[in-house]
């Protein structure tokens, strides 16, 4: 008697432990969108990809249709070389356009696709030649000191 | 001088003694796995008295764990604007940290104590060397499955710490201070990575499990068989207990987190 009410207990223990993990797992690590979806790598040259991360999302309008899977560098043309691992169901013209943007004023950067017209598909193994590189807060700071200076003295001067 | 060297040496080879005999120990225990699993009923009943006893230390200091966190978070974070990282600050301490931690010194506390201070007082009423006297191996019989239910228990109460946690985080943060709930739970679900994050958390708790009983069993069964032995094992048990969690805790950060 007095051992099947622990095993009672200790059953609802363990029960309130698989919850508690579950809700871990599906909650705050979101498992579910794990991506359980085959895809199909495809490839892009950047001449800089800022602080984008492996991971990180390739949105489409906003929405994750894609993550980065390997970044490296490519010391034949000193351009990154960012591989892509885009989900199957989403399918994108051959002339479509990678940038790489940040959600947010200090947030994540990820890579933005944009469609193009081409009546062909990315196929997988191809290289996306349109891509435009992540901003670089310097090199935007120091365009516009430039473009101010080339302005003349009217601005900046008293 | 003389006398100096030989208290040092004396001190040294109790001090190999016990680095050997809890090795021995250690081995055993892990040896009785099988056995244990045949009689499954003895790890069971102990899991109640080590899992179910603690279940309510455990949820409410995680639940006040995860208060705190969300108060100091959202202090810190707001000085940048960004509390809608608030979610994931929680989460991110509270699994990979707080959770297998806090949950790992506070079992040494409720439960590790009453398994010293068990064992040692059967050693001290000579209920093991009468147990041993019958044929019956006392580390068979009750160290082992306290051990082993130790082991499956600990992962469990920390799972429920972090969770509790960060439900007290969103009351917290949502609720109370009114951070928007899409961002708090969509913050935590980018950040958070299932196998990085989640399990190597478990895993933490599964290692911590392992000391703590550990510290906790061996302390009762090396104990002096006097009541102030047993007092002094107990009063160890917590001491050293804490000390693995936290040393053992930074070697298996740098080894998981920063490959």
């Amino acid at each position: 008697m007095q051992r099947s009410k622990s095993d009672v207990w200790v059953g609802l223990l363990v029960i309130i432990g698989a919850i508690a993990f579950l809700f871990l797992s599906l909650q705050s690590a979101n498992l579910l969108t794990l991506n359980w979806h085959s895809s199909y790598a495809v490839s892009a040259r950047f001449d800089n990809i800022g602080g984008l991360k492996r991971q990180a999302a390739v949105k489409s309008a906003g929405v994750v249709v894609g993550r980065v899977k390997e970044i490296s560098f490519d010391d034949t043309k000193f351009q990154a070389l960012v591989i892509l691992s885009m989900d199957n169901r989403f399918q994108f013209p051959k002339d479509s356009s990678l940038k790489i943007l940040t959600s947010g004023l200090l947030g994540e950067q990820y890579i933005g696709i944009e469609a193009g017209s081409d009546a062909k598909n990315l196929e997988p193994g191809d290289m996306v030649s349109s891509t435009q590189s992540a901003i670089v807060l310097e090199s935007l700071i120091s365009q516009f000191l430039y473009n101010k200076a080339a302005d003349g003295p009217s601005g900046g001067a008293r | 001088m003389i006398r100096f060297l030989s208290n040092t040496g004396a001190t040294l080879r109790l001090l190999l003694i016990a680095v050997g005999a809890s090795f021995k120990l250690f081995v055993s225990l892990i040896k009785l796995f099988r056995p244990c699993m045949r009689r499954f009923n003895l790890v069971v009943e102990q899991m109640h008295f080590l899992g179910n006893y603690s279940l309510a230390i455990i949820s409410i200091s995680g639940l006040f764990v995860g208060f705190v966190l969300g108060l100091q978070g959202y202090y810190t974070l707001q000085k940048y604007g960004s509390e809608s990282a608030l979610g994931l600050l929680v989460a991110l301490s509270l699994v990979r940290e707080l959770g297998p931690v806090v949950c790992a010194l506070l079992f040494a506390g409720r439960a590790g104590t009453s398994l010293t201070a068990e064992i040692g007082l059967m050693r001290a009423g000579e209920q093991l060397s009468a147990m041993e006297m019958m044929g019956v191996d006392p580390v068979a019989r009750i160290l082992a499955p306290r051990f082993w239910a130790g082991v499956f228990t600990m992962p469990i109460l920390a799972a429920v710490f972090s969770a509790m946690g960060i439900v007290g985080g969103w009351v917290v943060g949502v609720v109370m201070i009114g951070i928007d709930a899409g961002s708090f739970w969509g913050q935590m679900q980018g950040g958070v990575d299932f196998f990085k994050d989640v399990l190597n958390g478990v895993l933490k708790s599964f290692i911590f499990g392992i000391t703590v009983t550990f510290v906790a069993l061996y302390q009762g069964f090396a104990a002096q068989p006097t009541p102030e032995g047993v007092s002094r094992s107990t009063t160890s048990t917590v001491v050293v207990a804490s000390l693995f969690v936290l040393g053992l805790d930074f070697v298996l950060t740098a080894l998981m987190f920063s490959l």
